[in-house]
């Protein structure tokens, strides 16, 4: 899941992306508008982190660039000035979530796990398939009850994958999902992930669709 | 007590309407008794000549026995006070009284010679003219009461004052409805006023105000506008504040959840360095919002004249071990100029400290800040060039603009310090200058304090 974070002060950018990480996220971070509006046309984000008050301009008027052109990303606005009438305004002009500064990073990851269940059509916290549960919330991944030791790729595969039932997801994508732009991507990383999750979740979860990419095995 | 222009506008023009009906009835006064008086004194010559001559006659004898008769007038006698106003006597020479009309006095009217002359008779005052017949050897003495004469024209005074008196309470009452139809525009202005809501600054509508209010209004106009800016720079300054404050509270918040939630050494010890870093940032986030305070804070400056190398020495020393973290060196020239300038030391050194903070900042590691004195004509000039990245020239434009942040300025805090210089230089009637080294990259800042009088 990549998350765009719009954040101008070095150390809470940092601590975002850390943070976020060890949640299970991929962030990536930009400090003022222009790179935001850059980063939102180049790549496709399950979500956005976004400062309202930023050193050439107003995190609001990103977001309302987004939405009007019809970019339905989540947005979670964090602000420093948390009175009700800017909160309205934000969420009226097509935020979906708020936060106050300081915030907790726990709540944070959990109302950007919230936004991405809603963005993905979900209610359900917990994604499962066939024997196989999937908890963002805590990373946990279970077969057949029994807990499974997943690396952050591995989990953040198996999590895109879930994301998408028997559709085919093309590597590209996956890996553009899985990294942000300052990790290198060997071209056969994505290969290798699989590979180990095939090792531990057994031969038939994976397919491989040749010259498309992978996708959850079709038959049970 | 209260000045109401009303109750003064009502007072003068009660005064003036007063003063000129005065004049008016002084003047009508005056007029009316010297036209009664040179009426009635051409009538008193006129008729005592008219008895001389008919003196010369025959006739005059059975005439004026006939005039004479007690029975002839009784009638309209007593009737009008106008009527029987004239005495007349006939004096022979030799001061027997040949004659009189009904009703005068038998001591002579006049003890004068002839033409014009007044005498009191038992109370009466007669105005008479005499007129001698030297052909018939009498006097004729022709006189009319002083009494009638000042009744004739009070009566015109009356006629006049009268209905001037009744119409004066009418007057007064237009003048009243003039007065508070004239002010109404005041009224009506502090009216709107005294309506409006406490955050409506809006400024008043000129148009529809008299143009004898406009310096008023304008003065309103001006006021509100002070006002409202004043206001929004406190919102901003509100909003900025809270940004600047919290924000790092919420960088080290996180961090610190980091390093408590995290197993790995590598990441904990990351957010701990994030931490600290956060700290000083915050820190002196605090010190240049108090930097700020001190710049904008009303009252008189202090006009400690301070020697400008001291001041300059200071603030690189104290900046010593920011920039050895840095790795970046100051380099002072010309610290030994003491020229003393007129500003306020600390304010002086607010200023100084938050370029040289700001230039050893952007200057990559291993490079070079320096700081030069020049003294000039009146004038001290200190120049601080960095080896920073320089400023885009849309950037230049907005510097010194408060919470203005040039976009790539993130990595070290806000613009604040340019305008916490500039609002020093403004206020100690200096200069800042901002360009981009001609010589290669980097800014160059050139603060112009203007040398103490002393």
């Amino acid at each position: 899941m990549r998350i765009l974070i719009v954040e101008d002060d070095p150390v809470l950018r940092d601590g975002l992306q850390v943070g976020l990480q060890l949640s299970g996220l991929q962030p990536d971070a930009v400090s003022n508008c222009a790179d935001a509006e850059l980063a939102l046309l180049a790549n496709d984000f399950s979500a956005v982190v976004l400062d309202i008050m930023l050193p050439d301009g107003s995190g609001l008027d990103v977001l309302r660039a987004m939405r009007d052109r019809q970019d339905q990303t989540p947005v979670l606005l964090l602000t420093a000035r948390d009175d009700i009438a800017d909160r309205i305004a934000g969420l009226d002009q097509g935020a979906d979530d708020y936060l106050g500064k300081p915030f907790d990073l726990d709540e944070l990851a959990a109302r950007l796990r919230a936004l991405l269940r809603r963005g993905a059509g979900r209610a359900t916290p917990v994604l499962a398939w066939r024997n196989i549960t999937l908890d963002p919330a805590t990373l946990e991944v279970r077969c057949a009850g029994a807990v499974l030791a997943l690396t952050r790729r591995e989990f953040s595969l198996l999590h895109y994958l879930m994301e998408r039932p028997g559709q085919v997801c093309a590597k590209r994508a996956i890996e553009e999902a899985l990294y942000g732009w300052q990790e290198g991507v060997e071209s056969n990383t994505v290969e290798v992930h699989i590979h180990h999750l095939r090792a531990k979740l057994g031969s038939g979860v994976i397919e491989t669709v040749r010259g498309l990419g992978y996708r959850l095995g079709s038959e049970p | 007590m209260r000045h109401s222009i009303r109750a003064r506008l009502l007072l003068i023009l009660l005064i003036t309407t007063g003063v000129a009906w005065l004049s008016a009835a002084a003047w009508i006064y005056t007029n009316t008794q010297r036209q009664v008086e040179h009426v009635l004194d051409a009538r008193l010559e006129e008729s005592a000549r008219m008895v001389s001559s008919l003196m010369s006659t025959d006739t005059v004898e059975a005439a004026m026995s006939a005039v004479a008769s007690p029975d002839s007038l009784p009638a309209i006698e007593r009737q009008s006070p106008y009527l029987r106003q004239l005495s007349c006597q006939i004096w022979s020479m030799s001061g027997k009284l040949v004659s009189q009309s009904e009703g005068a006095p038998d001591v002579p009217l006049a003890l004068s010679g002839d033409g014009f002359s007044e005498r009191s008779i038992n109370g009466d005052s007669w105005r008479v003219f005499t007129v001698s017949n030297a052909e018939r050897g009498v006097q004729v003495m022709v006189g009319d009461s002083v009494e009638v004469r000042r009744t004739l024209v009070f009566g015109v005074m009356q006629g006049t004052l009268l209905p001037m008196l009744a119409l004066l309470p009418i007057a007064g009452l237009l003048i009243w409805f003039s007065v508070r139809r004239g002010l109404s525009p005041l009224d009506e202005m502090a009216a709107t006023l005294a309506n409006r809501a406490a955050d409506d600054l809006q400024p008043v509508d000129t148009t529809r105000a008299p143009t004898e209010l406009g310096p008023i209004t304008s003065s309103i106009n001006a006021l509100l506008s002070r006002v409202a800016s004043a206001r929004a720079r406190e919102t901003t300054f509100t909003a900025f504040a809270a940004h600047e404050l919290k924000t790092p509270l919420a960088g080290l918040k996180t961090q610190a959840q980091i390093a408590l939630a995290s197993q790995d050494s590598a990441i904990r010890d990351h957010a701990l360095k994030q931490i600290s870093s956060g700290v000083d940032r915050s820190a002196r986030m605090v010190r240049q919002l108090l930097d700020l305070t001190a710049a904008d804070a009303p009252g008189s400056v202090s006009q400690a004249a301070a020697s400008i190398g001291s001041v300059v020495r200071d603030v690189v020393a104290s900046l010593d071990h920011v920039a050895e973290r840095r790795r970046v060196t100051t380099v002072c020239s010309g610290e030994e100029t003491s020229a003393a300038i007129a500003c306020d030391v600390t304010l002086a050194g607010i200023a100084i400290r938050n370029i040289v903070e700001n230039a050893i900042a952007y200057t990559p590691e291993g490079g070079e800040v320096r700081v030069a004195i020049t003294r000039a004509s009146g004038v001290v000039s200190v120049v601080v060039d960095d080896d920073g990245p320089g400023m885009a020239a849309a950037d230049l434009a907005h510097v010194g603009e408060r919470f203005f942040r040039a976009r790539d300025a993130s990595s070290f805090g806000s613009g604040l310090g340019l305008s916490i210089a500039e609002t020093v230089m403004t206020r100690c009637g200096g200069t800042l200058a901002l360009t981009n080294r001609a010589d290669g990259t980097g800014l160059s800042v050139r603060l112009t304090f203007p040398m103490s009088a002393a």
